[in-house]
């Protein structure tokens, strides 16, 4: 924990100082939440008018559907890039430079290209060529080229950091590539990489909030749906706090997942250290798309 | 490349506003995330818990809807009026600065504990030890992720294209307008984020190497 590490233990005029500094620092804050929530209840977002949407059943229905098509595009890209990203992070592995080149050129080039971009490829360019995909499938398809690839690259590093006596003890002991890779390196990889894996998943998550620019109805396009209805008096800022509240509880689970999984590996003794700083710097360097 | 030639002026106008996008964004996050970041390790806890929150909350919310947020829903409030292009500023900088908090923050960590306890047996302040001693090595070890960071907002300022903002990732509407084609106009769009992104990328890599035996 570095808050230790940069200040003593503060003296008695120190003490003083920081319960100074702390009450102007609440009182700074304090004043500028105050500020916007005055301007909510100002303008009225409080007002039961614009929260009476909740009552209706229709809406409830709709709202969980909205949820669901939010969930199956994370589940399903989720599934689609984990496999992609095990493919390529085996060919970039490869020994045979005529697999691992192309891999690398594929993975490099879907990390340099904006998902929005691709999203809008496969939704408004792809028809002109007479195949005509459905919101979700570009949505998932976009996730998986894109995710997949991050993780290509995660698994990559992760295999590329357990130290070396690991292979090395493997063939010596007669093993074949394949065996020391599935037997060996990968099941040690795995494990140490979990928690950068689902760190990736929670971008993933978030991405498919992307789809809403190409008329995916998931979570936050429902919001702006219900939030442009005149009967509740536009309730758009109420629908973006619970659209907010759903995203961040969502998300939130998955990093305290990761989290757990973390403290996990660090107590248990089958999760080998990994040698080189190459995975940390993935973690660290892990593009944080939307 | 009929479509490029053709539309060469709407690509350069488009892409042009991208990188003022990018800039704008970019200044701001990195100041305000260097800020974040030193609340989140400074010695008043309330300060902690501040930036800690921000960062919690930002880092899980997804960057649309920071973005429907500000350019939907921020007009009801009554506050002050926006552009879109100021609009997608804002959204832009909130969420990115969350995360070059983070990058700040871990290299902070990397600096070794001696060289605090050293400021301090010299007698510098809180503020002298961060600004003179901890925060330019930190820099070092944090140059390669924060150009990551920084690719990634490259990236992002394409989600404006959904909020009226004429970016690169609005040339897709330019086009179809102009009964171009939008198959051939994305490829050259996501071709052009290629070459913008790559040599970033091979900087960042050398960065890494010649950087990373500092220590």
């Amino acid at each position: 924990m570095s808050s230790t590490v940069l200040f003593d233990v503060p003296g008695p005029r120190a003490r003083v100082r920081h319960r100074l500094l702390a009450v102007v620092g609440v009182a700074a804050i304090a004043a500028l939440v105050g500020y916007v929530v005055w301007r909510f209840i100002d303008t009225g977002q409080f007002e039961g008018r614009k929260w009476s949407w909740i009552e209706y059943k229709q809406i409830q229905i709709s709202l969980a559907e909205a949820l669901g098509r939010t969930l199956s595009a994370f589940a399903v890209g989720a599934v689609l890039a984990l496999t992609f990203g095990a493919i390529f992070a085996a060919a970039r592995l490869s020994d045979h430079r005529w697999v691992s080149a192309p891999a690398a050129v594929v993975v490099e080039l879907f990390r340099a290209i904006p998902l929005v971009i691709m999203m809008f490829f496969f939704y408004y360019g792809l028809p002109a060529t007479g195949i005509k995909l459905s919101a979700f499938t570009a949505v998932v398809l976009s996730l998986m080229l894109y995710n997949g690839s991050v993780l290509a690259e995660v698994f990559r590093a992760g295999i590329n950091s357990l130290p070396k006596g690991q292979s090395e003890a493997a063939y010596a002991l007669g093993m074949r590539k394949t065996q020391v890779m599935v037997l060996v390196l990968l099941p040690q990889a795995l494990r140490a990489m979990m928690p950068t894996i689902i760190s990736q998943l929670v971008v993933l998550l978030k991405d498919t909030a992307l789809g809403f620019l190409i008329t995916f109805e998931e979570l936050l396009y429902w919001g702006r749906q219900i939030g442009g209805q005149l009967q509740f008096g536009r309730p758009l800022i109420p629908t973006m706090i619970v659209v907010a509240a759903i995203y961040i509880g969502l998300c939130l689970l998955l990093t305290w997942f990761a989290n757990y999984l973390e403290k996990r590996n660090r107590r248990n003794k089958k999760v080998i250290a990994l040698e080189n700083k190459d995975a940390e710097m993935v973690v660290l360097t892990n593009d944080h798309q939307a | 490349m009929g479509v490029l030639t053709r539309n060469l002026d709407l690509f350069v106008a488009h892409f042009g506003e991208t990188l003022r996008l990018f800039a704008f964004s970019a200044v701001i996050s990195l100041l305000a995330g260097v800020f974040l970041a030193m609340l989140r390790v400074s010695p008043v806890p309330v300060f902690r818990g501040v930036g800690t929150l921000y960062v919690t909350v930002v880092r899980n919310t997804p960057l649309t809807l920071v973005f429907v947020f500000f350019v939907f829903a921020y007009p009801y409030l009554e506050i002050i009026k926006f552009e879109f292009f100021t609009a997608a500023v804002v959204a832009l900088s909130i969420y990115t600065s969350a995360f070059v908090c983070e990058v700040v923050r871990s290299g902070i960590n990397t600096v070794p504990v001696g060289q605090a306890e050293a400021s301090r047996a010299l007698g510098l302040t809180f503020t002298q030890m961060l600004g003179s001693i901890v925060l330019p090595q930190a820099m070092r070890s944090v140059v390669p992720p924060m150009v990551s960071t920084f690719i990634a907002l490259l990236k992002n300022t394409t989600v404006a294209a959904g909020f009226s903002v004429r970016e690169a990732g609005a040339i897709r509407d330019a086009l179809s307008e102009a009964g171009e084609s939008t198959l051939v106009g994305m490829l050259w769009v996501a071709g052009i984020f290629v070459l913008l992104v790559m040599p970033l990328t091979f900087l960042q890599r050398v960065l890494e190497k010649r950087w990373s035996v500092a220590r």
